[in-house]
């Protein structure tokens, strides 16, 4: 079974983010950036499939050359090659042309399986999945819980409003993953050290033999970023026990309105 | 010249950091409370090879450099300090002697179980009359024909609670003082005569074990002298410069622990209308103790480095494990104060670190015994 998992490195959830001057972007400095988490657990499921019926496990990411270090945690869990799409026009592509490009370096390996996080926590957009079985003319599963592997077949848990739906797809298939379909492992050292002996594959948009066209085939584009307003500050109650609990439970019945 | 870690430092640093505060920082204080760690953090530390970080692959270990051992060391330490000293002893300690003086047999019969955390060792050189003063320990192995004969009494013994597998100094040449006629051995647990005495209460890094460990009459296969007969003080203190070089580790952990939390502290606390963090005093201990650990860091790596290049490290390894220590202890200090009254009370970390901190001025060598060390080093031998 061969597994191509599309990774994406995003900004730490917990690191401050700034937006840049321009509201084009962040402000990268002093940022970390982490495999998306969902990306994460692609990963872990496409090593466990690999460890129950063999095969191989390729990792595919777009973006500048830090993205690199994504993939090297992904090959550091057991991940056996790595293709880094690195090209200065990625930049401008919306969510359907980068998925277009991914299309490509996807079609470059074998492969019985794509698997994607089911979004990318920076922009919570949770296209690219299915766009991949849109243009790779592929069956699709998003937010899988549990996905079993059968012959030419598998089956795929998505939690729905009110219960589990379970599908069955025909192999090969794009499958998107929640997080609570397996826990990731931590990278082992000698793991570590055979990522680090695994030469990562770097190719451009030109080398994938992807024609954009000349606008980069962007139908959306980014107007502003604007950071979320600032939580109002906290109030404190001061009294009598008694008069502060009475005050509260109003407060939490006609202002918060949670009870 | 590189300041930067490289690539799989860092990932080295992200994965122990994640793994250190999502298993290690929730039972710090539980662990600190019952002195206990539960047994099966050393299994998931020795699936990651963290147990044997420098040891190669070959024997079941990492196969990392001395640089990272010290990056798992200090986040682990960030995290709780107890179960830093404890990896400390199995690598420094145990892994080290081992794979460096070893036969090919005793590598492979004592290494991949070290080295994957599936046994714990311990390291028993200290004696009730030789600490500081280790070339004066006064137990003594008989050869007794196809057996080694061990009998005096080891204190101090981080591990020795639980350990598996036993490195333990004795002479060989009752005749001789001093640092020659010491030979280095390798017990096991189970070994006749080999038992665990009287159980430490300690100060701090409660979680961690330290005992006496009995040798009475025990009797050892002539197979586990460890390197050569006599040149056990050599196997010692070659083994001590790398311990040296993680317990610095271990204090820029707790050191950066203790920065940490009262820098959290400094920002929510407010007394006069404001956050102490806006107040000079406040903001002139934090950026001392910053400045202190990067200091210590820089002289930890180097050490490391200098080792992973194969040079003599002695003195480098006594200056890192000297200013990190008392860093810890100063950086502790400051951190209780900054908390006031809160950072004497149990509830709050700091005074975890506090009590955690003041052992790594002691243990594999005092403050002063580095300061000798490198005296020696700077002004010629003496």
């Amino acid at each position: 079974m061969h597994v191509v998992v599309c990774v994406k490195q995003v900004p730490d959830t917990e690191a401050p983010i700034r937006i840049r001057p321009d509201g084009q972007g962040v402000d990268e400095s002093g940022l970390t950036f982490v495999m998306n988490y969902y990306d994460e657990h692609a990963v872990e499921e496409a090593i466990r499939i690999k460890e129950r019926a063999g095969g191989t496990v390729t990792l595919i990411a777009a973006g500048p050359a830090r993205a690199a270090e994504a993939l090297r945690a992904g090959l550091a869990m057991g991940a056996d090659q790595a293709i880094h799409i690195q090209d200065p026009a990625l930049d401008g592509l919306d969510h359907l042309a980068l998925a277009r490009v991914l299309t490509a370096a996807i079609a470059s390996v074998p492969y019985d399986l794509v698997l994607c996080g089911k979004l990318a926590t920076d922009d919570n957009a949770a296209v690219i999945g299915p766009a991949l079985a849109e243009f790779l003319d592929l069956p699709q599963a998003t937010a899988v819980t549990r996905l079993e592997l059968g012959d030419g077949t598998a089956t795929a848990h998505r939690e729905v409003e009110g219960g589990v739906e379970v599908l069955e797809i025909s192999l090969p298939a794009v499958v998107t993953v929640e997080r609570n379909i397996n826990e990731p492992r931590y990278p082992s050292l000698p793991g570590i050290m055979r990522a680090k002996r695994t030469p990562i594959t770097v190719k451009t948009i030109a080398d994938l033999g992807v024609d954009l066209g000349g606008s980069g085939a962007a139908r959306v584009r980014l107007l502003g970023l604007a950071p979320p307003p600032a939580r109002p500050p906290g109030r404190m109650l001061e009294g009598e026990p008694a008069e502060v609990v009475r005050e509260l439970v109003r407060l939490l019945r006609e202002e918060a309105r949670v009870l | 010249m590189e300041f930067e870690l490289g690539e799989e430092h860092r990932l080295v640093q992200a994965t122990v950091r994640e793994w250190a505060t999502s298993r290690l920082l929730p039972i710090a204080a539980e662990m600190d409370r019952t002195g206990r760690y539960p047994p099966e953090l050393i299994r998931e530390l020795g699936d990651l090879r963290l147990t044997g970080v420098f040891i190669p692959e070959a024997y079941g270990g990492g196969g990392m450099d001395t640089i990272s051992y010290c990056i798992v060391i200090e986040e682990i330490a960030r995290a709780e300090a107890a179960l830093a000293a404890v990896l400390s002893v199995q690598n420094s300690l145990d892994c080290y002697p081992i794979f460096a003086f070893g036969t090919e047999a005793q590598r492979r019969r004592y290494l991949p179980e070290l080295a994957r955390g599936r046994k714990i060792g311990c390291y028993c050189l200290t004696e009730p009359t030789s600490g500081s003063d280790a070339a004066s320990l006064r137990t003594t192995a008989r050869d007794d024909g196809d057996h080694w004969v061990l009998d005096g009494t080891k204190i101090f013994v981080t591990n020795g609670v639980e350990a598996e597998i036993l490195i333990v100094y004795a002479r060989t040449e009752p005749g001789e003082t001093g640092s020659r006629g010491i030979s280095a051995f390798i017990a096991e647990k189970g070994d006749p005569g080999l038992s665990v005495g009287k159980i430490e209460r300690k100060l701090g890094i409660h979680a961690s074990s330290t005992c006496e460990i009995v040798l009475d009459e025990c009797r050892l296969p002539k197979d586990r002298l460890l390197g050569e007969r006599d040149r056990g003080f050599h196997i010692a203190m070659a083994t001590l410069d790398g311990g040296r070089i993680g317990i610095a580790a271990q204090a820029l952990g707790i050191a950066r622990a203790a920065m940490e939390d009262a820098i959290g502290y400094a920002r929510e606390r407010r007394q006069f209308g404001r956050p102490i963090a806006e107040f000079q005093a406040t903001q002139w201990k934090i950026a001392d103790m910053a400045t202190r650990i990067q200091a210590g860091r820089l002289l930890t790596y180097r050490a490391a480095w200098m080792r992973d290049q194969g040079r003599r490290h002695t003195r480098e390894a006594s200056m890192a494990k000297l200013f990190a220590s008392e860093t810890a202890m100063w950086a502790a200090t400051q951190a209780v104060q900054i908390y006031g009254g809160y950072g004497y009370i149990q509830d709050y970390p700091v005074e975890r670190h506090f009590r955690d901190a003041k052992i790594t001025e002691i243990y594999e060598g005092t403050s002063e015994i580095q300061r000798m060390v490198i005296a020696r080093h700077v002004l010629g031998a003496s």
